[in-house]
């Protein structure tokens, strides 16, 4: 029997994140200071998917990139498109730099429906990831095999988006953007109100990504990263656990980029290639990646630590993340999160095994 | 089992508030409905010293290139604030990583506008920083001062642009390439935005002056396979090769043209990105006789420019050359200071009415601001990579050259912009 | 005519290329599992090597031919480190040695800033390098055959120490099976860390042989190494011809992308392609009967 305090931790702790995200930090803090806040809690969302996928699922999803820049662009594409009609351009102001012709592309023009763009960002991630999921799981794809195509997928994506500048806007990607859903970013109240939003978003998909964890998918999906071949056994198909996973995680990516463009103003290649993917799960590695609070959290710490340690230690910063990497993954595979649950083990000395102690990390959260 | 069921209700209440609070959140301005907020920005100029940002990649892969910029700027703010500083206030460089990664970019701009409240800011090299920045700079109507070439067609109200405009650097390259009677070109660059602008611009004054384009391939930024595309360049029977390379990319291009047989003799290749650093990385055993298209060298003649290049090296290094862009940076400084100082004001406003016809005796020869596009008048230099890895100047334009960044005084590019 | 011709030898040139950085992959990630990201990092040290070389040996060719075993030491005696320090403990958790490597590569990249400098720098290759055969209008890039030598040299190297040496014997005993190996007396751990000096080394080899053709600086081993995944994933694990087939066929699938499209769609191409091929053989071209992987 679980003691009340017991039964109100979850639900406490929620409560909680609420209030400081939608309660003190938009007082505690500078216009600036929330956008900043708005973008790492972007990257905070792709992170509860990468706990999701990988610290539940033990899929190493290194290619978050891809799913986070197609969410971006769809909606990117949108804004951009809401921009023009406003000044009464047909196309973007790209386009016209540096396109060939005064026609949209046709893969453009739904785009300007907002609520086909808005589904898009979601759904577009979603169907990439079904896709490659189905195909990968299927043949039993894994391990490192597919954490090495899940980059090369990723490298590839960018290779394409740069090298279609007339359509995609190159390697600047898609910039200045000025408003969004008829409401201009310039003005700082907006800029508080895509905040909310973004924050909203993030404690939404952590109740989800929570009530999925303790359901009996989430169990089923924690069997089949710990003995696949068990799982099988027992007649249940582990591709399409993964595969439920997996896609979930991509839909998180993909809402994360779309809400990425408002807060920050720009989508481009650069946030999709191999180095970013691999950013994608710094965080969640570092913080705990079978808790969903540690991976929050570690996403928004490393995001944090990146913009102001980088300025002034451009070099001491490179090797403190690196080290933070081997550190956090090769010692303490729970990230941070489970630096409780190690130190009361190493006071009592039977030894659960390594595995045990991601999956006690997690219940944690 | 009944402590799930305590959560999942308590979760749902959570994400109902939540959904009210944000529909509750206040909204502004719409767009179009120009009240585009005062946006509260103000640069702080009260104390006896003002701020100047400075907006390098200090890390990740441009940073080879952006150090460099950076050095030139600190060293343009120690000998400002030796002579007295700007309107008897000294300068305090505050520094930002863009960390070659074009929304950082426009986190650390906005970061230097708002929480540092500088007077300016000087930098950005790639044309995709210089995108993801401009915005923040037209919000906040702050200054920045952009170093480096690139690929015309824009002018913003709020960036001076320092190096050249395509009509500085590319018309006069080719003007050059024509006169040498070199008329067939294959076109090779990175594949980013300044390389196919500029072949776009090559190709319409190709078709217009009689010059015939035979080739023209792009490479990834960062590509180090070149084999195919010298396979291409060496069949296409042309007379020189336009070289819109970006980085590391042109180390193995010229590595694998040397080894392909081609030299600056048989198949001569014109670079508009390769400058002094460039050279001392790529090998002048690869280089040497090759072109390049600038509107400095290190080796340009003039009192200026060696007081430049010593109080430079005596600064960082003796083997540390000086190029293009760190120039430009150096100067942009210089001329934000004589525009300050004509305006009397560090007002953005003033300081951009102040701002035409202010001229400079910089190391590249005097230069002139163009207040209207907030461009500069600039003297375009063809130079020839020596056996010392140094560039010699081979021809010059004989005097600044008008900035047009959309090319509007060229009959043959009418179509472009 | 001279045009395909000259197309096929760019194709094999790109292949022996992908074939030398990923040789020492086929071992540390082949036959022992691990996922080492920092592979790109000993290609750097290998290649930054022959550049201190040539401080104190002026003669190009002679600085070359001193820095290849050098090189060899170098970068091996790094992975046998890195072995040591890190790998060995992560044995049961592959996935996670490839988060691991990367934080390493990081700080192995930022190493060679503090040391060398941020900027690219140069090596002069001998003059014989810099050459060319030309035969029936076909150019033979000198560098290029010296590169497709020294790959097929390393290869046969290789095969020889596997198959015919009691160090070879050992190596396929415990990729075979682990703890049968260990039981009959081999000191597995051992075997590991040399296996890793060798397939560090050969990465060492490799950078040195890239200084004919790109650039030397600190991310220099980023450029290499998904491309050298790729040729290991493809070919199969522990399987030497797995990968030379594949180095070769992704070469020449690449050059003929590239000319008759543009680079970009190439790259783009030869990634979708590997796709593709791996939801035909998941386990890639050749497969040995082990262990399973992860």
């Amino acid at each position: 029997m679980k003691t009340i305090t017991e039964r109100l931790r979850v639900p406490g702790a929620f409560l909680l994140g609420a209030v400081l995200l939608l309660g003190i930090a938009p007082v505690a803090l500078s216009d600036f200071r929330l956008s900043l806040l708005a973008k790492y809690l972007c990257y905070a969302i792709v992170a509860v998917g990468v706990s999701l996928a990988w610290g539940r699922g033990g899929l190493m999803v290194l290619g978050q990139g891809v799913f986070f820049g197609l969410g971006g662009y769809a909606m990117a594409m949108h804004l951009k498109l809401a921009d023009a009609a406003d000044t009464g351009e047909k196309i973007p102001d790209f386009m016209q730099l540096y396109g060939t012709s005064d026609a949209l592309p046709w893969w453009w023009k739904p785009f300007a429906n907002p609520a086909f763009a808005l589904a898009m960002t979601v759904l577009l991630p979603m169907a990439v990831a079904a896709l490659v999921g189905f195909l990968v799981f299927r043949r039993r794809v894994k391990g490192a095999y597919f954490a090495i195509l899940s980059q090369a997928l990723a490298a590839a994506l960018s290779i394409w988006l740069i090298g279609q500048q007339a359509t995609t806007g190159g390697t600047n990607g898609l910039t200045d953007i000025q408003g969004f859903f008829g409401y201009s970013l310039d003005d700082p109240v907006n800029q508080r109100m895509v905040y909310f939003v973004i924050a909203a978003v993030l404690l939404l998909l952590m109740a989800l990504a929570r009530q999925l964890f303790v359901s009996r998918y989430g169990e089923l999906l924690v069997a089949v990263r710990d003995s696949e071949e068990r799982v099988r056994f027992l007649g249940y198909d582990p591709a399409n656990v993964k595969l439920v996973a997996y896609v979930v995680a991509a839909g998180m990516a993909g809402l994360a980029g779309a809400l990425f463009v408002p807060a920050v103003g720009i989508i481009s290649p650069a946030l999709i290639g191999i180095v970013p993917s691999i950013g994608f799960v710094i965080g969640a590695a570092v913080g705990g990646r079978a808790s969903l609070v540690g991976a929050v959290l570690g996403a928004i710490a490393v995001a944090w630590a990146q913009s102001t340690l980088s300025d002034e230690f451009p070099a001491a910063w490179t090797y403190l993340q690196g080290l933070l990497f081997v550190l956090a993954v090769g010692f303490l595979p729970g990230g941070l999160a489970s630096l409780g649950t190690v130190l009361r083990r190493r006071r009592t000395p039977a030894t659960p095994k390594e595995e045990k102690v991601v999956v006690m990390a997690g219940e944690a959260a | 089992m009944s402590g799930l069921s305590i959560s999942r209700r308590g979760l749902l209440y959570g994400a109902s508030a939540l959904g009210a609070s944000a529909a509750l959140t206040a909204c502004g301005a719409k767009t179009g409905s120009g009240t585009s907020s005062d946006a509260g920005a103000k640069a702080d100029t009260s104390g006896s010293t003002v701020k100047v940002g400075l907006l390098n990649s200090l890390s990740g892969t441009m940073a080879i290139s952006e150090v460099t910029v950076h050095n030139s700027l600190l060293l343009a703010v120690k000998e400002i604030n030796a002579s007295g500083g700007v309107l008897g206030k000294k300068l305090k460089p505050i520094s930002q990583d863009g960390a070659s990664d074009w929304p950082t970019f426009a986190e650390k701009a906005e970061a230097l506008i708002k929480d540092d409240k500088v007077v300016a800011t000087f930098g950005c090299w790639t044309s995709a920083s210089r995108k993801a920045v401009k915005p923040v700079f037209e919000r906040y109507k702050s200054l920045l001062f952009y170093p480096v070439q690139y690929e015309g067609l824009e002018e913003s109200p709020y960036i001076f642009y320092i190096g050249a405009t395509t009509n500085q650097q590319i018309v006069p390259a080719l003007d050059y390439l024509k006169k040498q009677g070199l008329t067939r070109l294959y076109l090779v660059g990175s594949d980013y935005v300044f390389p196919r602008t500029a072949n776009k611009i090559i190709k319409a004054y190709a078709e217009a002056k009689g010059m015939k384009v035979v080739g023209e391939d792009y490479a990834p930024l960062g590509s180090t396979e070149f084999s195919t595309i010298v396979n291409k360049v060496k069949g296409a029977g042309a007379d020189a090769v336009f070289n819109t390379l970006n980085g590391d990319s042109n180390v193995a291009f010229f590595k694998e043209y040397k080894s392909a047989g081609l030299t600056a003799k048989s198949l001569p290749v014109l670079s508009v990105s390769i400058a002094e650093e460039e050279v001392k990385s790529i090998g002048t055993q690869y280089l040497e006789g090759q072109l390049t298209a600038w509107n400095y060298y290190e080796t340009t003649p003039g009192a200026a420019n060696k007081k430049f290049v010593a109080a430079y090296q005596a600064a960082y290094g003796k083997d540390k050359p000086t190029s293009d862009p760190m120039e430009a940076a150096y100067i942009s400084l210089y001329l934000w200071k004589e525009m300050v100082e004509k305006a009397g004001s560090f007002d953005v406003a003033k300081v951009k009415a102040a701002s035409d016809g202010i001229t400079f005796d910089a190391p590249e020869g005097t230069v002139t601001v163009d207040g209207a596009s907030q461009h500069v008048y600039k003297t375009a230099r063809i130079g020839k990579v020596g056996s010392d890895g140094l560039i010699e100047e081979v021809w010059n334009s004989g005097k600044p050259i008008k900035p047009d960044p959309y090319l509007k005084g060229y009959s043959w590019a009418s179509a472009l912009s | 005519m001279t045009v395909v011709l000259n197309q096929s030898f760019t194709g094999i040139s790109i292949g022996a290329v992908l074939l030398l950085i990923a040789l020492g992959l086929t071992l540390t990630f082949g036959q022992m599992g691990v996922i080492n990201m920092a592979h790109g990092e000993f290609i750097m040290a290998g290649a930054y090597t022959t550049y201190v070389l040539q401080k104190s040996i002026s003669s190009a060719g002679l600085s070359l031919l001193v820095a290849l075993p050098l090189a060899f030491l170098v970068a091996g005696a790094m992975g046998a480190l890195l072995e040591w320090l890190l790998i060995r403990r992560l044995y049961t958790r592959p996935l996670d040695t490839l988060l691991v490597t990367w934080g390493v590569s990081l700080m192995l990249q930022q190493l060679a800033r503090d040391v060398f400098g941020a900027p690219n720098v140069q090596t002069a290759a001998p003059d014989l390098l810099t050459g060319n055969i030309s035969a029936g209008g076909v150019t033979f890039a000198n560098n290029r055959l010296f590169i497709l030598g020294l790959a097929l040299l390393c290869v046969l190297g290789l095969t020889l120490v596997l198959r015919f040496t009691p160090l070879g014997r050992r190596i396929r005993a415990v990729v075979q099976n682990r703890d049968l190996a260990e039981v009959s007396g081999i000191a597995t751990g051992r075997v590991d860390r040399v296996t890793f000096f060798i397939g560090s080394g050969l990465a060492g080899v490799a950078g040195v042989a890239l200084t004919l053709v790109g650039p030397i600086g600190p991310t220099m081993g980023t450029n290499y190494i998904v491309d050298a995944f790729l040729v290991v994933v493809v070919g199969g694990i522990g399987q030497l011809r797995g990968a030379v087939i594949t180095a070769f066929a992704l070469g020449v699938l690449q050059s003929v992308l590239e000319y008759s499209t543009t680079v970009s769609v190439a790259k783009v191409g030869v990634l979708v392609a590997i796709v593709a091929f791996l939801q035909w053989r998941p386990q890639g071209l050749y497969t040995l009967r082990t262990r399973s992987l992860a």
